[in-house]
């Protein structure tokens, strides 16, 4: 649920990246962090155990710049990945504006992926969202390593709707602002047309 | 879409922050906050400078959030408030009218007892004026500015 701030001529989104444990969603985001003007970034948080594995989420909160007079705020959040923290990413999907689905390009990360990407089309759907319908885009992540699938069979199997996708190295950057641009278009767009 | 698109104008954030400015001076806290419940932060008073509203903000939604999920799963509704104790500040949280957060800051100058006391005033102010937003933004049929937005302001955002 986006929020226009006609008082501070704000526009407020929020996007979350979903994905299966250790696909690379808290890489995106610190990657995003890393290499974005310090005034147009807020504090990156991390909700996570000690292992590094994320807890609750990740947030960070960027400014894209202005149209039209107002402020574009991006709120970023990733959801935890591991199969048993489902309660955590229903609340995190909530009020939701985009979504990003991060893939393991990895082929034994095959059925996590399709396990991951049905969870996420259950739990939009429990807060009345349809996945075909929300501004949504794919990323398949980690291209560089040797096992991984090619891209049309991860296509075929996790994009039959054939939303914008984008291979990507996430620890390297690379797709990452693709990604996040493509999305947050969608976004935009979506609020154009009055969503 | 699931939910409505929430709107804020010039009238009722101003009525928004009179009430946040009085509740952070009769209650002798540290800062006020109003919060939406996805982490927006949509009012501040007090002492805000050397406070990072945002991190804030978006870390009490998802506690507030957590704290929902839990009181589900123990059949209660929700929680409607939460009380956090430190040294030097301590964090009152309500929630108001189901939509909003309402967060006072404050220290040793203050008590739990005076704050929950001008809580329950603010929260009523504002559920009024809650209420009155959204019936405003659902009447409102003044075309949205942002249906004049074309693709290319879009693209521009995204020029490097």
């Amino acid at each position: 649920m986006s929020f226009i701030n006609y008082s501070s001529r704000e526009i407020n989104c929020k996007i979350v990246y979903y994905g299966p444990g250790l696909c690379g969603k808290t890489t995106n985001l610190q990657y995003i962090y890393n290499k974005t003007n310090p005034e147009a970034k807020g504090k990156m948080i991390s909700l996570a155990t000690e292992t590094e594995r994320t807890l609750f989420f990740d947030f960070l909160p960027l400014s894209l710049g202005e149209i039209r007079g107002f402020k574009t705020r991006f709120h970023l959040y990733t959801v935890p990945g591991q199969v048993f923290y489902d309660a955590s990413r229903k609340l995190i999907l909530k009020g939701v504006d985009g979504v990003v689905f991060v893939a393991d390009s990895q082929i034994e990360r095959m059925e996590a992926n399709i396990e991951s990407l049905d969870n996420l089309r259950t739990n939009l759907q429990e807060q009345g969202y349809n996945l075909d319908k929300i501004p949504y885009v794919v990323q398949y992540n980690k291209r560089d390593l040797p096992n991984s699938a090619p891209l049309e069979e991860l296509r075929s199997l996790l994009n039959p709707q054939k939303v914008p996708d984008f291979p990507g190295i996430a620890a390297m950057g690379d797709g990452v602002f693709d990604t996040l641009k493509a999305v947050a278009k969608l976004v935009l767009t979506e609020l154009k047309r009055g969503g | 879409m699931a939910s409505p698109q929430m709107v804020m104008y010039d009238e009722e954030a101003r009525q928004i922050q009179l009430v946040c400015d009085r509740l952070s001076r009769d209650a002798n806290a540290k800062a006020v906050l109003v919060i939406d419940k996805n982490g927006q932060p949509i009012a501040q008073s007090g002492e805000t400078d050397h406070l990072d509203v945002t991190s804030l903000s978006s870390l009490t939604a998802g506690n507030v959030a957590a704290t929902g999920g839990i009181a589900k799963l123990l059949a209660e509704n929700e929680f409607s408030g939460q009380f956090h104790e430190g040294q030097k500040t301590n964090v009152h949280i309500s929630i108001v009218a189901q939509r909003v957060i309402l967060v006072v800051l404050f220290d040793e100058r203050s008590s739990l007892g005076l704050v929950r006391l001008r809580v329950r005033k603010a929260s009523d102010e504002l559920t009024r004026i809650l209420d009155a937003l959204v019936k405003k933004a659902a009447s409102s049929n003044a075309p949205s500015v942002f249906a004049e937005i074309t693709d290319e302001d879009i693209d521009n955002l995204f020029n490097d």
